[in-house]
């Protein structure tokens, strides 16, 4: 068997929904019947096969060859298997995803990840605006998995983020860990704005610097901590790859305490 | 503890000239979990283990039973710091759980730099950060990262680093042993000591007492109301001739190990490690005559053989 493959055939001339097209709901359907499924987003009706060539057999590995940031909803629901992306995905990938991995090469659109409890979600490009955080009017943001980012990512990433692992190589936006409650956010970029506004708890680990700190937050002094030196070398290990610190000191800074104040933001010395 | 109360059976076989009883250890169903304690040194590593596993010989009176199962190099603990394999046991999972929050918050949270993480892989798990999170009087940090759960706790010192839980087995076994007859009381601990040496290099097993020797044997009860268990008389030395020994004229002192496993083959393993080395020594330097204590084969499911661990 080979994995079920999705090779573009031209760029869509509207947003398209691809939530459909996850290993879980593609079990048990013929490659007809997969390319009958409707992905359009307007009332002019677009089919899987109106977009791709469809080939292969096994659903629970997924590539689309040939990405694009009109591509919405990629691996929402994932739950299981793999899905790769070659190219850019659009708003939404790996939303609400529980287990499996989501691959995109190139960059995704807002709220990737968002509310996700599970599973890996890599992101090779940047990231764009609420990486992980919830839609409106939703409790809570990312519970869990792991979200590695290769460029930078938007404004307000982590945003009422709970538990769970973001990494994102290069810098943040505007006002990243909004509303934290709890979780942990490592960049290895500054991070613009105010990071940690009104965060609960949680901890933001950001040796690239930040913009400004909330005066609510608290000078803890130097910090030797053996947590940031498990976390370096557990978290490299994983799906999150490398940390851009090494557990050596850093400086605490102890918030938001404008609210619970139980959160942590580790800056370089 | 060991009631055995018959003569050196005739059945015995004779290694290097050491005699090995044809008896067995009965040994007993026990829960048992596994912990790794680090520190900045191998020194602090182990006054935190030795305080942990003190007051731990025996379950009659002391609720459990532990002992320092490795020292774990720097480049193989979870921090990458000295560390030291802790093991533990009791009865039942409950009284495994209270013994370890407890030693835990006295010994370990309280010795300086040290962290403590699980070293058992278990689907059942028992509180060991979450059992002492408390002490941090509201501010403990939960991490959870990389599929694991730590506790950080604020101490004076700086902070204190605990996994959430360890994983328990149901499966360990309490009670193998080994005792060395020997002519004299210092041929007794040589042969006692050349066993321990042997067996401290089996993973997944403890010899709980002093030093990993008990010089004080015990049967079931005793003839004062209340006593759970009193001395094995029949291995006294000095009582030869006037209880039912189970001692040959030139049997001078008796040294026993008792060996608790994660599992029947880690106590399997230790015994035939300590009987080798034992008999490796021979009857001159050490002991003359090997046996084992059991209650019959009634009370404990684990038969440890003598002839079929010997060398």
């Amino acid at each position: 068997m080979s994995g079920l493959t999705f090779r573009k055939r031209a760029e869509p001339d509207q947003r398209i929904d691809l939530s459909a097209l996850i290993p879980s709901r593609l079990a048990g359907l013929t490659t007809t019947q997969i390319a009958s499924l409707p992905i359009g987003t307007t009332r002019w009706l677009v089919t899987v096969g109106d977009l791709f060539d469809v080939s292969g057999d096994d659903p629970a590995q997924l590539r689309f060859e040939g990405g694009s940031h009109r591509f919405d909803r990629i691996g929402e629901g994932l739950d299981g298997g793999e899905i790769h992306v070659e190219g850019d995905a659009g708003w939404r990938a790996g939303r609400v995803m529980s287990g499996g991995r989501l691959t995109v090469t190139g960059s995704a659109g807002g709220f990737a990840g968002s509310a996700m409890s599970g599973g890996e979600l890599r992101i090779e490009g940047d990231a764009g605006d609420f990486l992980g955080g919830p839609l409106a009017g939703e409790m809570a943001g990312m519970s869990g998995g792991t979200i590695r980012v290769g460029g930078g990512a938007g404004e307000r990433a982590a945003d009422r983020m709970r538990r769970g692992t973001i990494v994102v190589a290069g810098a943040l936006g505007a006002d990243a860990a909004s509303r934290m409650i709890a979780g942990t956010l490592i960049a290895g970029g500054r991070a613009a704005g105010v990071p940690g506004r009104m965060m609960k708890r949680g901890t933001l680990i950001l040796p690239g610097g930040v913009e400004r700190l909330s005066p609510t937050f608290l000078d803890n002094g130097p910090a030797d901590l053996l947590i940031l030196k498990l976390m370096a070398r557990d978290i490299a290990a994983g799906p999150a790859g490398p940390v851009p610190f090494d557990g050596a000191p850093m400086r605490r800074f102890g918030g938001d305490t404008a609210v619970l104040g139980m959160g942590e933001i580790f800056l370089p010395l | 503890m060991p009631d055995v109360t018959q003569d050196a059976p005739s059945t015995a076989m004779t290694r290097n000239g050491v005699v090995i009883d044809d008896t067995f250890a009965e040994a007993f169903p026990m829960s048992g979990t596994a912990i790794q304690v680090t520190a900045d040194s191998e020194k602090w590593a182990m006054e935190a283990a030795r305080s942990f596993t003190g007051f731990a010989t025996s379950v009659i009176a002391c609720g459990c039973e532990a002992g320092i199962d490795r020292v774990v190099p720097a480049n193989e603990t979870r921090d990458g710091r000295p560390g030291v394999r802790i093991l533990l046991f009791s009865m039942d999972k409950d009284g495994l759980a209270k013994q370890l929050g407890t030693r835990l918050g006295q010994c370990i949270l309280t010795s300086p730099s040290s962290a403590c993480y699980a070293d058992f892989d278990s689907e059942t798990q028992i509180d060991l950060g979450s059992a002492i999170r408390y002490f941090a009087d509201g501010w403990q940090i939960s991490k959870k990262f990389a599929g694991r759960h730590f506790w950080r706790m604020p101490v004076m010192e700086g902070e204190f680093l605990c996994e959430a839980t360890t994983g328990m087995t149901g499966d360990g076994v309490g009670g193998g042993n080994l005792l060395f007859m020997a002519r004299t009381g210092a041929q007794a601990l040589s042969a006692a000591e050349a066993a321990l040496e042997a067996m401290r290099e089996v993973p997944g097993a403890i010899m709980p007492f002093p030093g990993g020797i008990v010089r004080s044997g015990s049967k079931v009860g005793g003839k004062y109301k209340g006593m759970m268990a009193s001395t094995n008389d029949a291995y006294c030395p000095t009582l030869k001739g006037v209880t039912q020994s189970a001692l040959t004229p030139e049997i001078g002192s008796v040294l026993e190990i008792v060996i608790d496993g994660l599992s029947k083959e880690a106590v399997a393993d230790a015994m035939r490690a300590g009987l080798k080395a034992a008999v490796d020594l021979g009857p001159d330097k050490g002991a003359v005559r090997i046996g084992a204590g059991n209650y019959g084969g009634n009370l404990g499911p684990h038969h440890f053989h003598l002839k079929e661990l010997a060398p």
